[in-house]
């Protein structure tokens, strides 16, 4: 049995000494879950492992489909739509379609991970390693989430947005709110600012700020509509030269906020609360390959030391590797279950190849990896955590074993061909190739089209025209229009979308039409 | 390594989510309801009381956001290949470029669905059933009716009989006022006494017309006569006496009785009888949702009138003339020997095929106006046939003109109709 588990090992201490296991049962108590917690601690320290300090909430299946519709804020104002992902997310637990519910966890500081009571213990222990020792670690270690959010400010916030969204409830009615909030949420993927580091939120702060910043943002707005005669000779909107903005706005909701005429200052506030909201999700939807793969490659790692520290017994390390397999399972592409890439699986795969490479390197590695074949592992694994997101992990790391053991493939698809081209496999002359372009997969900004404020008529009609720069021809879907209706009825007036490739105008839409 | 902290959340509130289901559920109402008023056609009978699975076009309740349309130049990386090599050629299928998967853009809910389905709870089901529908005089009785009285507490009086007394209360008084009475006097008293240790203490004068005898004696004659004074103050007075008070405030009707009559002659069939039963369902679930306690009784007749009960009602079969007064004849004497007017909000509901002995529906009338509507709340009549109307319905629309409150008649021809008719019988009256 030893022979099957004793691969992963602890920095220059291999030999174990024997212990008693913590416990033999599946049936976990709190003073086993501390247990096990404080074991996995010892663990996670010998690998250096630095985290925010963990706050471990036991709940049951309900409260957890509850924490699952909030999109894991644990204070989240109310909204219709995560009503309906309530729904959902109950239909799918009911009819034993959700495998997956037994870990959440929150970026915040302390980092909260939710277990749901009805898990066996061995379960928990995978989860307390998986969520509080590796999801915390990635989100205090990962560039991103150290530059663009603040774990210790964002539970604040989120209850200060909870609060202002239900005092507007009640001034305003329900209907406008939710109204607004649509529109908001339809644009939130375009209220982030993807290059220039956000100032960090805060509860506090934005309380006391905001009396002063209703009249500030009221007076801003006023002066850019303020009709001043004879500006400087170019008020003829077509000669005029000076655009405004004077460049291209990416963060949509932002523009709207500060710019839009007729909004009320509480609207503003509650574009801004989506916008904080959409910048603090916004690392994690870039490094989903990269969180769940180092959080994959500790709860193996962990316990699996703490079977050879003798903690954990032979039925509790079957029961996880059970529960491993089955998350890192990755379906062919022409399989009935194939839903895409499984994030777990490939991250997974490629931290755990970057040890190999560390470890055991071969020709191969040194010539693909000469920088970090044969050096020390665990520096090599927190340097790559540290210091990526999806898009360039993949691009740096991706090793051609990898590939051969996922047997990846790319496949073209070109509306002007009569077929599918396979561009390039898993073999010598398709590495390069591959992993470019699986790399280009998880570009935030390929994967979602890239719109931006590109004028504003201060002086004709007040119309907005947004500009959509299309990436290889690859036209707007189907929601667009429904989209343009949104940024209406917050831009106020009429709201234009062009989509321009090469200087051309390939598309155009209006609202109203 | 940061220390850890477990919590049991368990026992914390976990409708957490209940607010934004509900918004959900507002949101979609008209779906919703619609789901509804089909579940009330399809179902069985008896398993009314239940949640409904609900679906609602997925497409109505997309939340859009921009994203890719099809089309243009892709490439996607997919795993598990098998025998491609760079270079090969795949032919698309026909009907355009793309299927809907392999497409980078798959949904984080997986695949696309028509469908978004879901389960509303009975409660919910119930709401939306009811939902604009008003019960009939829902107010409750009105209070100068009601013969039926409740005593309720209504704090104390100096007057009672001795049964009623509050022993603490009367205590707490006396103590009060010996307290108020004596705490004078005794204050005068430790005064005087001071005095007197005083005069006590002194050093004795030696001149016998100075002396303090005569004070010290005047002290302690007043001192006597004020712990006299204090003694005879009561242990307790009649003043102080507290009897607990009641009133008896008249109660109102919370219960309610539903009379269910229906003709079960030959000319009735089963689908008849499927019919009336959804129909007297619906007036049940309605009726429970506004008062504690209802009972029902089964009425059912042809040529004389039986009370039954549930199952005989709606399953055995009889034949013969149908005479519609004896059952009405049978729910008065019921009425009068069961259920008071004053203590039960009185429902009816009549279910026929229209059938009746021509010489019986004047008599019909006669009873409902004279005795049976002014004791009830609200009597609804259906007629379940295709056919023309016969000699009762007329009879009843002359009731109705009588009665156009409490009084309400329908035609159903299939149980589809069943619903619609329902609803139309417990409209909310414009005000």
């Amino acid at each position: 049995m030893s022979d099957v588990f004793d691969r992963p090992d602890a920095p220059g201490n291999t030999s174990p000494k024997p212990h008693e296991p913590i416990s033999t049962g599946s049936e976990w108590t709190f003073e086993l879950i501390r247990q096990y917690d404080e074991e996995i601690a010892k663990c996670a320290a010998e690998f250096r492992l630095d985290t925010y300090p963990n706050q471990v909430e036991v709940i049951s299946a309900e409260q957890m489909m509850d924490a699952y519709s909030s999109v894991g804020m644990p204070v989240g104002y109310n909204h219709w739509s995560f009503g309906k992902q309530f729904l959902s997310t109950s239909k799918g637990y009911q009819r034993g379609q959700m495998g997956l519910a037994y870990e959440l966890v929150i970026n915040s500081n302390p980092c909260i991970a939710y277990l749901m009571e009805e898990n066996t213990l061995p379960m928990q222990a995978l989860v307390i390693a998986h969520a509080c020792y590796g999801h915390n670690s990635f989100f205090k270690g990962n560039y991103l989430f150290r530059t663009w959010t603040d774990a210790s400010a964002i539970i604040d916030y989120l209850v200060f947005a909870r609060k202002y969204v239900s005092e507007c409830e009640e001034r305003y009615g329900v209907e406008a709110v939710e109204e607004t909030l649509d529109s908001c949420h339809a644009l939130m993927n375009y209220g982030v600012d993807r290059y220039k580091r956000p100032a960090p939120v805060s509860a506090h702060e934005e309380a006391h700020r905001q009396e002063e910043r209703e009249e500030y943002l009221q007076r801003r707005v006023n002066d850019l509509w303020r009709t001043i005669p004879k500006m400087d000779g170019d008020e003829d909107p077509v000669t005029r030269k000076k655009r405004y903005p004077e460049e291209p706005q990416e963060n949509l909701l932002y523009f709207i906020e500060k710019n839009a005429p007729l909004l009320e200052t509480w609207q503003r506030e509650i574009i801004r609360i989506v916008r904080k909201l959409a910048q603090y999700f916004y690392p994690q939807r870039q490094t989903q390959v990269m969180n769940e793969g180092w959080a994959t490659f500790w709860h193996y790692t962990l316990l699996h030391r703490m079977y050879e520290k003798g903690l954990v017994t032979d039925g509790f390390m079957l029961e996880f590797l059970q529960s491993h397999t089955s998350v890192v399972y990755q379906p062919a592409f022409d399989s009935p279950w194939y839903s895409g890439i499984n994030p777990y699986t490939l991250g997974f795969s490629i931290f755990t190849d970057l040890r190999r490479i560390c470890e055991e390197p071969t020709g191969e590695d040194y010539e693909w990896f000469p920088d970090i074949a044969g050096t020390d592992w665990l520096e090599t694994l927190h340097f790559a955590m540290a210091n990526f997101k999806d898009e360039s992990f993949i691009q740096q790391f991706l090793s051609p074993k990898v590939m051969r053991d996922l047997k990846l493939f790319a496949i073209e698809d070109d509306d002007l061909e009569d077929s599918y081209q396979i561009t390039a496999i898993h073999d010598e002359p398709g590495y390069r190739e591959l992993r470019e372009k699986l790399a280009r997969q998880y570009n935030l900004s390929y994967r979602e089209p890239n719109i931006q404020v590109w004028s504003v008529d201060v002086r004709g009609d007040r119309s907005l025209t947004l500009r959509h720069v299309p990436v290889d021809r690859v036209p707007l879907g189907k929601d667009t229009e429904e989209v343009l209706r949104h940024a209406h009825r917050l831009w106020g007036f009429d709201v234009h979308l062009e989509s321009v490739d090469d200087g051309d105008i390939v598309d155009e839409y209006h609202c109203p039409p | 390594m940061g220390m850890t902290h477990i919590v049991d959340r368990r026992l914390n509130g976990k409708n957490k989510s209940a607010v934004n289901r509900e918004r959900f559920l507002r949101r979609y109402r008209h779906h919703i309801k619609k789901a509804v008023s089909d579940a009330v056609h399809r179902r069985s009978i008896t398993d009314i009381e239940r949640g409904e699975n609900v679906s609602i076009p997925a497409r109505d309740i997309d939340e859009p956001v921009f994203h890719h349309g099809q089309g243009g130049h892709r490439e996607m990386v997919h795993p598990g290949n098998r025998e491609f090599v760079a270079g090969d050629r795949l032919p698309k299928p026909d009907g355009g470029s793309g299927q809907g998967q392999g497409q980078g853009q798959a949904s984080p809910d997986g695949e696309g669905m028509d469908e978004f389905a879901f389960q509303i709870t009975q409660e919910e089901f119930l709401n939306f059933l009811f939902d604009d529908l008003e019960l009939p005089n829902l107010v409750r009785k009105q209070l100068k009716d009601t013969e039926s009285f409740t005593y309720v507490r209504s704090g104390f009086s100096t007057q009672g009989v001795p049964a009623k007394l509050d022993v603490v209360r009367s205590l707490r008084g006396a103590h009060a006022r010996r307290l108020g009475l004596g705490g004078a006097r005794k204050k005068k008293i430790r005064e005087l006494e001071a005095q007197r240790a005083d005069l006590l203490s002194a050093p004795a004068e030696l001149d016998a017309a100075f002396s303090h005898e005569d004070q010290i004696k005047a002290l302690e004659d007043e001192i006597a006569r004020l712990k006299a004074n204090v003694k005879r103050i009561p242990f307790i007075d009649e003043i102080d006496l507290r009897y607990r008070q009641h009133l008896k405030q008249p109660k109102p009707a919370t219960s309610a009785v539903m009379f269910c009559l229906m003709d079960v002659s030959g000319s009735m069939t089963q689908m008849h009888k499927d019919t009336a039963k959804r129909f007297f369902l619906l007036l049940y679930l309605f009726l429970k949702k506004s008062y504690k306690k209802i009972d029902v009784v089964f009425i059912r007749h042809h040529t004389s009138a039986k009370e039954v009960d549930e199952e005989e009602f709606f399953y055995s079969r009889e034949t013969g003339g149908t005479i519609v007064s004896s059952a009405l004849k049978l729910m008065h004497k019921i009425i009068k020997s069961r259920y008071p007017p004053a203590e039960w909000n009185i429902y009816a509901a009549q279910a026929s095929d229209g059938d009746n002995w021509n010489d019986d529906s004047p008599a019909c009338g006669k009873l409902l106006t004279d005795s049976i509507l002014p004791l009830v709340q609200y009597y609804a009549y259906v007629e379940i046939t295709p056919q023309d109307h016969q000699m009762l319905w007329y009879e009843y629309e002359r009731v109705q003109a009588l009665f156009p409150e409490s009084f309400a008649l329908q035609q159903i021809a299939d149980p589809g109709e069943i619903y619609p008719v329902f609803r139309r019988l417990f409209e909310r009256k414009a005000a």
